[in-house]
């Protein structure tokens, strides 16, 4: 059956973050360093450094496991369930090791980057337990892929529309094809902005002001070319602009509808892969700065 | 005076051309008959550049004109320069209208544009039949077509595409692109069409981009040498007429199947069914005397199989004795028979031992051989084991073997020569029902699924035999174990095997309960309607039975049962079921045990609520005929698609899972990746026997596929596609540190490899890749899983 990383195993990793946490504070709690506060040069403050560096490489191995199809032990959502529990666990774990003593220094710079690294990984937790339900109820059964087509498609069709009706409408209807835009720069995805709602509107206060003219017509003297063209195509051929009109409505309506969904479709993947952009440049950057803490450490100390 | 000839040949494919090219070689006086102005015209219709392959590898080619893989131009030029090197007599043009055997013994063969006279016909007609042209004057002008090999060839003309088929639809819209198209029907809708076709030609008629003629036909053909378009199309229309000027006319018409003509000329075929072919001799010989039939004709669908049968063909019409291509082959194989002496003795022996297989010819004997392996277990070694995915079938030859048919008990029964075993999960697609261990000396031939089902398709004794044990032991094995085959004659008499249609209902809720039904192929729901709603209770899937409560307290049905995919159930009458029941007083507490667990089952299914709707949901995805599917929970779906990064990885560069396509309900979404179905559609019509089920129960397609395309076709489901040779990736690292590559996931082809050089792919479930199937292993977070329909039940009750 379906099993959330959360709850992998009956919450297996859960448990040995807690244990791992615990004993960890524990031993904070009984260790009295001599002359000094609690630091990272006492020999817990060494177990728990060794432990926290351990765990990082560990948890930056991640990705590549992830990429490692086929090969190695466990399944991923096992490691995944692993990742987020023994990440957790390192907040305690790098607190406890530096004593809560911090400074304008490399080893703060870890800690800092580290802590950026595991909050950000928190956002990712919480993008894949809520949008991914948010994406299906969305999408309403569709692919991306085959709303895009049908949104191509009722393009099409509203220009043949337009076509028959006045050349200012074509006009319109082809503005509004070419200024939606979904998807693009990572601003826009995260926008979920599509420009489909302008050319609906536009056209509305076109058919509004048709139906008005075409009430006002009666009175009007003063009779143009196309108006006389209009009269003497008579009635009916008004009627029937007014008609492919009211199509044109309910095609960009359509449209309207599922442009926005596929915007909020790209809006939600983005958001759940926009945290891995900070999450894993920050974890290179924690392990530049892991490295260069404990060259310092063990060499200039 | 019609000429005369020693041997006439009927058609120029692999077999026709090969025996004539061996008659020219040998100076015998020979003629070759082709309707086509080309050599082996089904080959020659293959699409440009398209790669023939050349299985079965280890068969060797026997024949005067050369063949080995390659692309089709290499091979139909090599096959044009050995007929015009040997200096073949081919009449092109002679579309053959009739064979008729004269008093005197010799033939009169007529053909379009005269006829001529041979002591014996050699038939290579395959089964492709001729392609049916428009029928009107003009039919054969340059600009009429009857095929397409690129539509991209062809932009910016006028083409009328005549016919309402599939190849006439999907011609017209990939034409339509680019030109202008007019398709002509002549009926009013687009019956024939496939649902995919349908909704694309209709659409494209509303679009405009087609237009279409319905219930209109072609009248004439005209060239025309003036203006700008080459031709001129009369059409009859229910409006009157229209003329169309063209550039080009496409007819899409199908082709008539050859056995009407064949069955002309005397041959005759064992049954109706249209797989079947006609029984020859082992010299290919024919029920007419001098009529011989080689190639896919004759159930030979292979070039090379067709190629060594025509040089084979001309020695024996000659009277000369030729140790068949196969014989060596047949040598390996039973030399390991004990008291082994030569093939011929050895076949007899098995022919004379096993009662089913003396019901078929001697060259279906060597055939069916060639396809099946002899075994020689040793004592008390497991032959198979209980719920092992093997569907091959058995013959014991010699010896004897125990079957557990009770794995609690140890309780064995005994099998002995002439007699059969493995036809359950022959039959229904489904895991061993019990564990066979081998007797003292026991010799059995083992024969896969395909080789088998293609037996029991062609000859009828063997289907009675098979069905006729297939419904005894069903019935012992789950009302009677302790009763003997022989006591239960009466009820097997009375028993009738019964053909659902998917949705098709057994019985329905209320009525009155008459019988029982055994399921044997594929599974059926149970459902009930609840306040006014119908609910699915249960997946009953092959082997198990339904409908007996009613039977037991002489009640009315409680539910509805009903096909979930084209299921066959044996049906017990109620008399028979009684008689059972009278035989064996512990059967009715057995059953009511059973009775009381299911009841149980389906109340809490009950309650479950919108479980049973996501059973319904499933089986509308055709899960009910699935062993093994891929559900992924959406709730949980990233969308990072390293399921597919997985598949593509662990296989070559190609993901065989789409995991985007699909439907989805309820947030349980089947993605587009192979169910390995209990009776795989795509191992139906596969010319190698590539498609094979691996005893774990993965469907999987072999080395030798020959990328002819008909299993991609034949699945329902969409989830095998073609796919050509992959380049190799730059290793992990090198992506990673230095964006080396395209990085995990589909890799790009190779390029030495060709385009048409495609192989068809599908999910083989990690096969050979421990810890299971890559894609569920690489889903971080657990959405993706794989399910059996056993488990259905419980899967749907954990997501109310």
């Amino acid at each position: 059956m379906h099993e959330s990383p959360l709850t992998f195993g009956g919450y297996r990793y859960l448990w040995v973050a807690l244990a791992l946490s615990g004993l960890a504070l524990i031993a904070y709690v009984v260790h009295t360093p001599l002359g000094a506060p609690p630091n990272g040069g006492t020999w817990l403050g060494y177990s728990l450094g060794t432990l926290g560096a351990l765990l990082i490489l560990w948890l930056l191995w991640f990705g590549i496991r992830k990429r490692r199809y086929g090969r190695g032990i466990g399944t991923l959502r096992g490691w995944l369930s692993a990742h987020v529990y023994l990440g957790t666990a390192l907040i305690l774990i790098g607190l406890l090791h530096s004593g809560f003593q911090f400074g304008w220094n490399v080893h703060t710079l870890a800690l800092v980057l580290m802590l950026a690294v595991i909050f950000s990984g928190f956002f990712g937790v919480f993008a894949y337990l809520r949008y991914p339900a948010l994406m299906t109820r969305n999408r309403e059964n569709a692919t991306r892929d085959a709303m895009l087509e049908e949104i191509t498609e009722l393009d099409q069709n509203s220009l043949m529309l337009a076509d028959a009706v006045d050349p200012k409408i074509h006009a319109i209807v082809l503005r509004s094809i070419s200024r939606t835009v979904l998807g693009g720069g990572v601003w826009a995805q995260l926008n979920s902005h599509d420009g489909s709602a302008a050319a609906l509107e536009s056209l509305r206060a076109a058919a509004k002001e048709r139906d008005k003219g075409a009430a006002s017509k009666k009175g009007d003297s003063g009779k143009t070319m196309v108006m006389m063209v209009d009269f003497l195509a008579g009635q009916a051929s008004t009627d029937k602009q007014s008609e492919a009109l009211r199509k044109l409505i309910d095609l960009l309506s359509r449209k309207k509808t599922l442009a926005e969904r596929v915007a909020r479709d790209i809006q939600l993947q983005a958001l759940m892969e926009i945290w891995l952009y900070i999450h894993v440049p920050l974890s290179v950057a924690l392990l530049g700065a892991l490295t260069a803490h404990i060259v310092v450490v063990l060499f200039y100390w | 005076m019609a000429e005369r000839y020693r041997i006439a040949v009927v058609g120029s494919g692999p077999g026709g051309l090969s025996a004539a090219a061996r008659a020219a070689e040998r100076g015998i006086p020979h003629v070759l008959l082709e309707a086509e102005q080309n050599l082996s015209n089904t080959i020659y219709r293959y699409q440009k550049g398209k790669h023939v392959m050349d299985e079965p590898g280890i068969l060797p080619l026997r024949s005067p004109v050369p063949f080995k893989a390659g692309s089709r131009e290499e091979i139909l030029g090599a096959w044009d320069d050995g007929a015009a090197r040997l200096k073949i007599n081919v009449r092109h043009g002679a579309e053959v209208t009739a064979i008729k055997k004269q008093p005197e013994g010799h033939f009169v063969i007529n053909f379009s544009g005269g006829s001529v006279e041979a002591d014996a016909v050699v038939m290579g007609i395959g089964l492709q039949g001729n392609i049916r042209k428009l029928g009107v004057p003009g039919e054969d002008l340059p600009f009429v077509q009857y095929q397409l090999d690129d539509p991209e060839e062809y932009s910016g003309e006028t083409i009328v595409v005549i016919g309402a088929g599939d190849a006439a639809i999907e011609n017209a819209i990939a034409l339509s692109k680019q030109n202008e198209v007019i398709i002509v029907n002549r009926r009013d809708e687009f019956a024939r069409a496939k649902q995919g076709n349908l909704d694309g030609i209709l659409k494209a008629i509303e679009d405009g981009t087609i237009q279409c003629f319905y219930g209109a036909g072609p009248d004439k053909v005209e060239a025309l040498s003036v203006g700008r378009k080459p031709g001129r199309l009369t059409l009859s229309t229910s409006k009157g007429r229209a003329q169309i000027m063209v550039d080009r006319i496409i007819g899409r018409l199908g082709a008539t199947a050859p056995r009407g003509f064949v069955e002309s000329c005397g041959v005759k075929f064992p049954n109706k069914d249209p797989a079947s072919v006609p029984a020859i001799s082992s010299q290919y010989e024919s029920n007419v005397p001098g009529l011989y039939i080689v190639g896919a004709l004759g159930g030979y669908p292979l070039i090379k199989q067709a190629m060594n049968q025509g040089y084979e063909v001309v020695e024996y019409i000659m009277g000369d004795k030729v140790e068949p291509a196969d014989e060596p082959l047949l040598r390996a194989k039973c030399d390991g028979m004990p008291g082994f002496t030569n093939v011929e003795a050895a076949l007899k022996r098995i022919q004379d031992n096993v009662r089913l297989l003396s019901h078929i010819t001697p060259l279906q004997l060597r055939e069916f051989m060639l396809d099946s392996d002899i075994r020689t277990p040793k004592p008390g070694q497991p032959v198979f084991e209980r719920n092992d995915y093997t569907n091959s079938f058995y013959c014991i030859v010699e010896g004897t073997v125990e079957v557990e048919i009770n794995p609690e008990t140890k309780q064995r029964i005994s099998l002995g020569k002439g007699e059969f075993f493995g036809e359950m999960s022959l039959i229904s697609g489904r895991r061993r029902s019990a564990t066979v261990f081998a007797g003292q000396n026991v010799v059995l031939v083992e024969t896969p699924r395909r080789s088998m089902n293609k037996l029991i398709n062609s000859v009828g004794a063997v289907k009675r035999d098979i069905d006729l044990v297939f419904i005894t032991r069903a019935i012992q094995q789950r009302f009677a174990p302790s009763t003997r085959a022989a006591d239960l004659a009466d009820i097997v008499a009375d028993a009738e095997i019964k053909r659902f249609q998917a949705d098709e209902v057994l019985f329905s809720e209320g009525d009155e309960g008459d019988s029982l039904h055994l399921v044997r192929i594929g599974s059926l729901t149970i459902s009930r309607t609840i306040g006014g709603k119908e609910i699915v209770l249960s997946y009953v899937p092959a082997g198990n039975y339904v409908g007996e409560m009613a039977l037991l307290g002489d009640s009315k049905r409680s539910a509805t049962a009903r096909a979930a995919v084209t299921t066959e159930t044996i049906r017990l009458s109620a008399e028979s079921f009684k008689k059972l029941l009278a035989r064996d007083p512990s059967l009715r507490l057995r059953l009511q045990g059973e009775y009381r667990l299911r009841t149980a089952a389906n109340l809490a299914m009950q309650s479950a609520g919108s479980g049973g709707d996501v059973i319904s949901f499933l089986m509308q995805q055709g899960v009910g005929e699935a062993t093994d599917v891929l559900l992924i929970d959406e709730s949980l779906c990233v969308r990072c698609d390293n399921c597919e990064k997985a598949c593509a990885e662990t296989h070559g560069g190609t993901s065989r899972l789409d995991r985007e396509a699909g439907p989805t309900f309820a947030s349980v979404h089947v993605p587009t990746s192979c169910r390995h179905c209990e009776h795989p559609h795509c191992m139906k019509d596969c010319p190698p026997d590539a498609i094979r089920r691996a005893p774990d129960g993965e469907v999987f397609i072999g080395d030798n596929c020959i990328g002819c395309g008909n299993c991609e076709r034949n699945c329902p489901y969409g989830v095998i596609h073609m796919s050509g040779k992959k380049g190799k990736k730059p290793g992990l690292l090198s992506w990673l540190m230095f964006g080396a590559g395209t990085g995990p996931g589909e890799a790009p082809y190779a390029k030495d490899g060709k385009a048409s050089e495609k192989k068809a792919v599908k999910c083989d479930m990690c096969k050979g890749i421990s810890g299971g199937p890559a894609c569920v292993r690489s889903c971080p977070t657990g959405a993706a899983i794989r399910i059996s329909p056993e488990d259905l039940i419980s899967y749907a009750q954990a997501r109310r």
